[in-house]
């Protein structure tokens, strides 16, 4: 089994893992750091497709960045404890059942063969970061500005909701 | 020729005073709408003044004055366009005239009224004279129509004038739904017409109805009668004419003399072409204008309203009317028309006089003796009566006396109806006037302290109408008594054609004989009212026997009651109760509860629960995946 | 050359995904919740760069210097964008809410209820 694919392998059952842990483990604070995980197994994957624009990009943002966020937000609102209530027996079964029959569903829908992805990294070179930002420079140029456009109302609209407000709203 | 560039003013100027008055009428003062009201009238009177004028010039021709398209859809064109020739002229004069002392006349007569309803009165005055004015100057049978539809409402709007009272808003139904039932069969007339002749100008219609089939003709013709049927109040289509009685007096006067019961004659005169092509319809115009003129006649004989005699006279003298047509003296029946015009309109302001003095009192059991204390009114109405009742020289008799010359040639029978109806006439008109006018005053003491004669506007009109009353009939004198001296036959003669063979089967001494008979027999009938009225009265019993039938008038209404009304009652009962209620009803309701029923049962699929919600779209997308990539 | 099926991808995405929508289902903490949506939006990530290497891999068995399968990882980049922005408001959105409901429970979020 050549290197590459004993990676494959390797890298899906961590990312599957790792997402089962997200889903499962009871402190919050564990599910990110095993979300984080996932990330970095999905990084691998973009890796072995020579996508290694996509991979530091995902490091960068996701794991980085974003994580980060969500761990602030935890550790602000103090829930590090195993506090949470657990939804009914009755829901998670539910859940369960749905959710692989729905995997069932999508996999006994795309089972055909229709293609296969390179493995080594020889021929295309798309994803390399200066072929990458060749196109978004050029071709998308006017997308990546109005991108920036939407960060900025995300950071007006982030201050808004933030802020603290003098009448509250609930109940 | 001058006068058409203005001939549109005529219909339009009533129609700027409606707007007016009707739009302003909570701003205007009372003088002003009256002038308003008034002078819009006047103005179209002077200019049919004017166009009368040219018609009456030698070597005049029929004028057409198209306006603009009101229907232009592949082969159908009907434009909205004018039509002057000696008729509509004749009949522009008798509309603006009339209507203008009417509309003076009503200025005293309303003058009770608070300002907006006395507003929303001589609106609808002027929006009827429109009307009436648009159906005569039509060109086509369409505009025609057009007017006639007006004539309709606005005599609904004004019989049901006084809406606070519910008798009235019935009568106006009444009214109403009677029309329209007549207006069915104009309205099918024109479609035919449309159809067989692909127009319905009437210059191309009549020049292509010697060309069809008779009994094509006789077909539209015979609808057009029952279009004429509601409109002029013949039998069967009569009843809502007497109940129109509801609305304030002029207006009974405006209906009865100058507008909307004419517009049914006027249109068999303009269809005239067509019926002398129809002998079938022609006589069945005649036998039913024979009838309700008989009919009528026997009703108005136990009247005790005031109002109620004049109506059922009306309708008697339509009748005798459309006599005339139907015998085939178009001159003759437009001639009643005229002279009907005036003395009926003097009757009924005659009339509105005498209530206006009575405080409201219609009935001519509480009155009596107000000779001298109403001396112009008595006298205008005097000569009324007699100029209705045939005397010589008042107008009545000419117009009168040349229907009953056309009948006696068509059929004996037609004829012994006619005088019969005539000395009916007399009998009546003459009951009505001894009772009101002669022997002792038996209403309460307050309304004989405050009788009084009407003020100048209302005496003025009654002056002229009796001066015209007098006089109108010598324009039509017969070749009995002069060769040449018809001249409205002569001035007619365009449209309706020169009357055929006129009087010249009968000896002149017969014709002599025959008038002398029928004028002693009135003259007698006369006397015998005032030895029977006009002194002392007593009482009449109008309950028992053939009087009571009289007096409530054949039961006619009960008649439709019983064979229309109530079985139409009863069936939309039917629909009512088991249709609607029932089967409509209960399906929208069904809808409704099984909706809310299962939106009962849904509301708790509605949790609030963000998860149960994914849940649910989850289970969605799986069973469409399930669908759309196995089901095969 | 080494190749591999598309369908692992696929079915590698699809578990991702699946686990994202048990966990959507069955937590309660909100943050969790807005992870595995997270996880959600990765799986399909997995899924556009691997079709895009498929699609590349296809048009260069004809042509060299082809540059197919740019597009689908820009669509990832402008994803991992969008995603950062929207973590952002969402964020913001939970904090918020945690001020004001003093919980992050999303039971007590039954407002779509009424």
């Amino acid at each position: 089994m050549p290197v590459s694919e004993m990676l494959f392998w390797f890298l899906t059952a961590l990312a599957l893992f790792s997402a089962l842990m997200v889903v499962f483990s009871s402190n919050p604070v564990h599910s990110v750091l095993w979300l984080i995980m996932v990330f970095f197994a999905i990084s691998g994957h973009y890796i072995l497709m020579n996508a290694q624009f996509l991979a530091i990009v995902n490091l960068i943002v996701y794991a980085g960045a974003i994580m980060v966020l969500f761990l602030f937000v935890i550790m602000l609102m103090n829930m590090n404890t195993e506090s949470e209530p657990q939804k009914s027996q009755w829901m998670k079964m539910a859940a369960a059942i749905s959710g692989g029959a729905l995997m069932l569903i999508m996999i006994a829908a795309l089972k055909d063969n229709v293609g296969a992805v390179s493995k080594t990294s020889g021929e295309g070179s798309i994803g390399l970061i200066k072929n990458l930002g060749n196109v978004l420079f050029t071709e998308y140029v006017v997308p990546f500005e109005i991108s920036s456009i939407l960060f900025l109302s995300a950071m007006v609209g982030a201050v808004v909701l933030g802020k603290k407000e003098s009448s509250k709203i609930v109940s | 020729m001058g006068m058409n560039k203005y001939v549109f003013l005529i219909p339009l100027l009533p129609f700027i005073g409606f707007v007016i008055n009707g739009l302003f009428r909570n701003y205007l003062s009372r003088t002003l709408v009256g002038v308003i009201g008034s002078g819009v009238l006047l103005a179209s009177f002077v200019l049919s003044l004017f166009v009368f004028q040219e018609t009456t010039a030698t070597g005049f021709q029929t004028q057409l004055i198209t306006y603009f398209d009101f229907i232009n859809a592949g082969g159908l064109k009907i434009p909205v366009s004018f039509q002057i020739d000696q008729l509509s002229a004749l009949f522009l004069l008798v509309i603006t005239g009339i209507g203008s002392l009417i509309h003076i006349y009503s200025t005293a007569y309303m003058k009770d009224e608070s300002i907006p309803h006395y507003a929303r009165y001589f609106a609808y005055l002027n929006l009827f004279v429109f009307s009436m004015l648009l159906l005569v100057l039509g060109s086509n049978f369409v505009v025609m129509f057009v007017g006639w539809e007006g004539v309709g409402l606005c005599s609904y709007l004004l019989i049901g004038y006084w809406f606070g009272n519910n008798n009235y808003n019935n009568a106006a139904k009444k009214a109403f739904v009677m029309n329209r039932i007549g207006d069915l069969g104009f309205l099918l007339a024109v479609f035919w017409m449309l159809q067989q002749f692909g127009s319905i100008t009437y210059a191309e219609v009549f020049a292509k109805a010697a060309t069809a089939p008779v009994p094509v003709i006789t077909g539209i013709t015979i609808l057009l009668f029952i279009g004429a049927m509601g409109k002029s109040a013949q039998i069967p289509l009569y009843t809502w004419l007497p109940d129109a009685m509801a609305g304030p007096t002029p207006v009974s006067a405006l209906i009865h003399a100058a507008t909307m019961v004419t517009a049914g004659i006027y249109m068999i005169a303009r269809s005239n072409v067509m019926y002398s092509l129809a002998p079938v319809s022609q006589n069945l115009v005649a036998i039913i204008g024979v009838s309700t003129a008989l009919l009528a006649a026997t009703i108005a004989l136990k009247q005790n309203d005031i109002k109620k005699v004049l109506a059922y006279s009306t309708v008697s003298q339509l009748g005798l009317m459309f006599l005339a047509l139907g015998v085939g003296a178009y001159t003759a029946g437009v001639f009643h028309v005229m002279t009907h015009a005036f003395f009926k309109a003097l009757l009924f302001l005659g009339a509105g006089s005498v209530i206006h003095a009575m405080h409201h009192e219609q009935d001519i059991m509480n009155m009596g003796g107000l000779r001298k204390k109403l001396p112009i009114t008595h006298l205008t109405f005097l000569i009324g009566c007699l100029a209705i009742s045939g005397i010589p020289p008042f107008a009545g008799f000419f117009s009168k006396d040349e229907i009953l010359t056309a009948a006696l040639i068509k059929s004996p029978v037609l004829y012994a109806l006619g005088v019969m109806t005539s000395i009916m006439t007399a009998f009546y008109m003459f009951r009505l006037y001894f009772l009101t006018f002669s022997g002792k005053f038996r209403g309460t003491h307050e309304q004989e302290h405050h009788l009084h004669e009407s003020p100048f506007a209302m005496t003025f009109p009654l002056v002229v109408l009796a001066l015209l009353s007098v006089v109108g009939g010598w324009v039509g004198i017969p070749a009995l008594f002069a060769e040449d001296a018809h001249i409205l036959s002569a001035f007619l003669s365009p449209v309706l054609g020169t009357p055929t063979a006129e009087a010249h089967h009968f000896s002149h001494s017969l014709e002599w004989t025959l008038m002398g008979i029928l004028l002693s027999f009135i003259v007698a009938v006369i006397l015998f009212t005032r030895r029977l009225f006009g002194s002392e009265f007593k009482e009449e019993n109008t309950t028992e026997g053939l009087s009571g039938v009289l007096a409530n008038k054949w039961y006619v209404d009960e008649f439709y009651n019983t064979i229309i009304v109530k079985p139409l009652d009863a069936f939309a009962g039917f629909l009512s109760r088991v249709v609607d209620n029932k089967i409509i009803d209960g399906l929208v309701n069904g809808v409704g509860k099984a909706i809310q029923f299962s939106g009962r049962q849904m509301r708790f699929l509605q949790s609030g629960q963000v998860g149960s919600y994914i849940l649910i779209m989850m289970i969605s997308i799986i069973l469409f995946f399930i669908f759309q990539l196995f089901w095969k | 050359m080494q190749v591999m099926p598309i369908n692992y991808y696929i079915f590698l995405s699809i578990a991702l995904f699946t686990i994202g929508i048990v966990g959507v289902l069955t937590r309660r903490n909100v943050i969790i919740i807005f992870m595995c949506i997270e996880l959600m939006l990765n799986a399909v990530n997995v899924l556009l760069v691997a079709f895009s290497k498929m699609h590349h891999l296809n048009a260069y068995a004809l042509d060299r210097a082809t540059t197919a399968g740019t597009e689908a990882q820009l669509f990832v980049f402008f994803i991992m964008v969008v995603a950062a922005a929207e973590v952002t408001v969402g964020l913001a959105i939970i904090v918020m809410l945690y001020r004001n409901i003093h919980s992050v429970d999303i039971n007590f979020l039954n407002r779509l209820k009424h």
